[in-house]
């Protein structure tokens, strides 16, 4: 094998081949991707139960405006109803913690860290250190945007996107530690944390992919997952520093009295701004839009790509399309660049501006309906096997189509400007993010913990979870196009005070009633996941789905360098052949 | 490290290029957009002021400035210069040059010491106004590059320096990285300088 030919035997004075690691080499400073991948799993599905959490108390207050929290509302506010300061906080706090220290860990950390390089027949990834340092610097962010909660004024309130004036202006401390001690100052430390974690990652990933190939691997037979895991480390690789920049100069107008997003003139509760002004607004929603829409596609991509691998493995098909899949996923990866002001129609930047952003939003939708008809057509005239993770990847379809659909009337100046900060911005994108990218995830959890631990997890359990989850998030979700078109804004605390908001109310019981059933749903998917570590049925083999790319070629649970024989690659992923017999890519005969 | 990681120290048949070299041309293009976004602000916050607050050339120290440029290009030669020296086999000579690039920088960052002293001595500070705050925002982001390209070279004269006898190739890879490190660098200080000092 290549490798072998160039050991480095003037090299590393240990190998970890023989003997045994301490505990804390081992599962806790580790630099094996397999611990590092679980470590950001476990920790992205901590971050993910809090930030659900936080949603699961607003809904009280959105359902039942001003009605005490039942059992333990009495641990947050003294009368136990949620205050409008707490409110704010924890809407803010639910959109960051989901995105980005949520779902983008769980996709990218997590799936990434552990599926690409076996994917691509490495034994680690090309930086192991790097990639260690990565999990932690991610920690260290979360751990700072966890404590924020507990400054004096409590934590970011100003939404998730952060708009300045209001987030330069709100919750200011004394003097600069004051300032820097506030809820909102903490949020913008934190992002540059989890900015500079996603960087470490992204580099890794890059590398690992295209250096550490195995013979055989060129890149059109690169698994879909490992393109989809590609393009996303660019898009986080090139996307996110502007909202560095960003983060730096609002902190700076918070701290340092510098007003980069501060106007001249501004009157703040009956006084004059005491900074210079100057400023520009909307230069932060430019930067701050430059990194949230490549984002987007961060957050979707990775599901994309492993919904195409669960299909594959279910329908025994070649994908249907496969290069113009991966054409498809560099086209969305590159135009995710260019139309970030569709967030921003209605900020006055003028028709010109406005047309391109929409011309290149309809552009954009064309190589995301290419993916999912790619997929369709798998399906078509296939003998398909409704495995668990099958359920919900073709769950994952319809959903993220609805998501997909919704965004055009977004996309469209003119009925943007009904749409605009109303809850049908927040169905559209929780229809892509939460049955879409979330249950994809969980497709995926389902699909490789055989291959992680051995094990499988529950039928019985995972089609409950299934089940229930399917029905109740489209109760949260579906009924936010109509509030949105009703004309209620996705920002309000309590609705009822408006006439057209109060007709709607109804609505927002069933959206919260449906909210926490799928919080109950989850339960059987935790105690699934936990149980079958140890008890769970026994993987029979190494590729127990009948799979055909390299990480199933691997031991269940693979060993601390992946492969024990030397692997090589003979064809293109998901050649099923024509009566269905197994030719996975690691084997030879014809 | 393990050592079943290939493409340390010899370039990749297809891609050209070591796995370091590679991950710090990525890096410099998430560089890119880091620096882009600010020279963006600076572009944009200056086009759509109606009286943009002052003029670099009119109360920046242009002449120190420009030795700092100086400065920093002569380091740009001599850290070339310590790879071409390892490339000939010559530590001694990596040695001297880097010492030089090291010693340049070092240079470039008391220069900056006396214009930042001078500005706050004369009450300009971030908050002053919009071409303050920009001016320090990215001159300060740039120095904290050129001390991170100090601390990375320190290392690899000293501490660092003891990988030459082991795998020299692995060693010259990292150099001609930090090489690649330090003209970028180089290349922010070369629009700053125009657009912060003379326009």
């Amino acid at each position: 094998m290549s490798h072998d030919s160039h050991n480095h035997s003037h090299g590393h004075d240990h190998s970890h081949g023989g003997h045994e690691l301490p505990f804390w080499r081992k599962y806790i400073f580790s630099t094996d991707h397999k611990v590092i991948g679980l470590q950001y799993g476990i920790t992205a599905v901590f971050f993910l139960l809090f930030g659900f959490s936080l949603m699961l108390l607003m809904r009280w207050q959105l359902a039942f405006p001003k009605q005490a929290i039942p059992l333990i509302g009495k641990l947050f506010t003294e009368d136990g109803v949620l205050s409008p300061e707490l409110y704010n906080q924890f809407g803010a706090m639910h959109g960051t913690i989901m995105v980005f220290l949520g779902v983008v860990p769980l996709a990218v950390g997590a799936f990434g860290n552990y599926l690409v390089p076996l994917q691509v027949g490495a034994h680690d990834m090309a930086f192991p250190k790097l990639n260690m340092m990565s999990y932690w610097v991610y920690f260290v962010g979360g751990i700072v945007m966890l404590l924020s909660f507990m400054t004096p004024t409590g934590a970011a309130a100003s939404g998730w996107t952060s708009y300045p004036p209001l987030s330069v202006v709100n919750g200011p401390g004394e003097g600069f530690w004051g300032g820097l001690f506030t809820g909102q100052s903490m949020w913008l430390l934190g992002m540059v944390f989890l900015i500079t974690s996603s960087l470490l990652g992204s580099v890794n990933t890059i590398v690992t992919a295209i250096q550490l190939r195995v013979k055989g691997l060129s890149f059109m037979r690169w698994p879909v997952l490992v393109w989809a895991q590609v393009t996303t480390a660019f898009l986080l690789l090139l996307a996110f520093p502007p909202l560095e920049a960003a983060g730096i100069m609002q902190l700076m107008d918070r701290v340092g009295g510098t007003s980069f997003f501060m106007p001249s003139g501004l009157v703040v509760s009956g006084e004059a701004w005491k900074a210079s002004g100057g400023g520009n607004p909307i230069l932060w929603q430019h930067l701050f839009w430059f990194l949230a829409h490549p984002e987007v596609y961060v957050l979707i991509l990775p599901a994309v790509g492993i919904v195409g691998e669960i299909i594959a493995v279910n329908t025994k098909k070649p994908l249907y399309g496969y290069k113009t899949l991966v054409y498809s996923v560099l086209f969305l990866g590159f135009m995710s660049f260019i139309v970030w002001a569709h967030h921003m129609f209605m900020t006055g930047m003028g028709v010109t501006m406005s047309t391109f952003f929409q011309a290149t939003t309809m552009i954009i939708s064309v190589p995301s309906v290419i993916i999912l008809t790619t997929y369709l057509l798998t399906l078509w005239g296939a003998s398909i096997r409704y495995t668990v993770p099958m359920l919900f990847a073709t769950a994952f379809l319809p959903m993220f189509a609805i998501g997909g659909l919704t965004g055009l009337p977004l996309g469209l100046t003119a009925s943007d400007i009904h749409l605009h900060d109303t809850y049908y911005v927040i169905g559209h994108f929780h229809y892509v993010v939460a049955p879409g990218t979330l249950f994809a995830l969980m497709a995926g959890v389902y699909h490789w913990y055989p291959k992680i631990s051995g094990r499988f997890m529950s039928d019985t359990l995972g089609k409950i979870h299934f089940w229930l989850s399917v029905i109740a998030i489209n109760g949260v979700f579906m009924p936010m196009f109509f509030m949105g078109m009703a004309g209620v804004s996705r920002r309000l605390y309590d609705q009822t005070v408006y006439a057209h908001g109060l007709a709607a109310q109804p609505l927002n019981v069933i959206m919260s009633v449906s909210a926490w059933i799928l919080a109950i749903a989850q339960l059987p998917f935790l105690y699934n996941m936990a149980t079958s570590w140890k008890w769970g049925k026994k993987a029979e083999s190494n590729n127990p789905w009948g799979a055909t790319t390299l990480e199933w070629a691997a031991s269940s649970p693979p060993p601390h360098e992946n492969f024990t024989t030397p692997v090589e690659v003979y064809r293109a992923p998901y050649e099923y052949s024509s009566n269905k017999k197994l030719l996975p890519q690691f084997v030879q005969e014809a | 490290m393990s050592a079943l990681i290939p493409y340390i120290d010899e370039p990749h048949p297809v891609t050209g290029v070591t796995n370091a070299k590679l991950g710090m041309w990525l890096f410099l293009a998430s560089e890119v957009m880091l620096f882009g976004a600010l020279f963006s602000t600076l572009i944009i916050m200056r086009t759509s002021a109606t009286d943009w607050p002052a003029h670099g050339s009119d109360v920046l120290n242009v002449p120190l400035a420009t030795l700092n440029t100086v400065f920093l290009i002569t380091s740009s030669v001599t850290i070339v210069l310590s790879w071409a020296a390892l490339k000939m086999k010559d530590l001694k000579k990596f040695k001297f040059n880097m010492g030089l690039t090291i010693l340049l920088s070092f240079g470039f960052l008391v220069i900056k010491y006396i214009e930042y002293t001078s500005k706050f001595h004369h009450g300009h500070f971030p908050s002053t106004s919009t071409f303050y705050a920009v001016y320090f925002t990215l001159t300060g982001l740039h120095g904290l590059h050129v001390i991170g390209g100090i601390i990375t070279n320190l290392y690899l004269i000293g501490p660092g320096s003891k990988m030459w006898e082991k795998e020299p190739e692995r060693f010259t890879g990292r150099i001609e990285c930090a090489g690649l490190y330090w003209h970028f660098v180089d290349l922010v200080w070369i629009f700053l300088f125009p657009a912060l000092y003379l326009l």
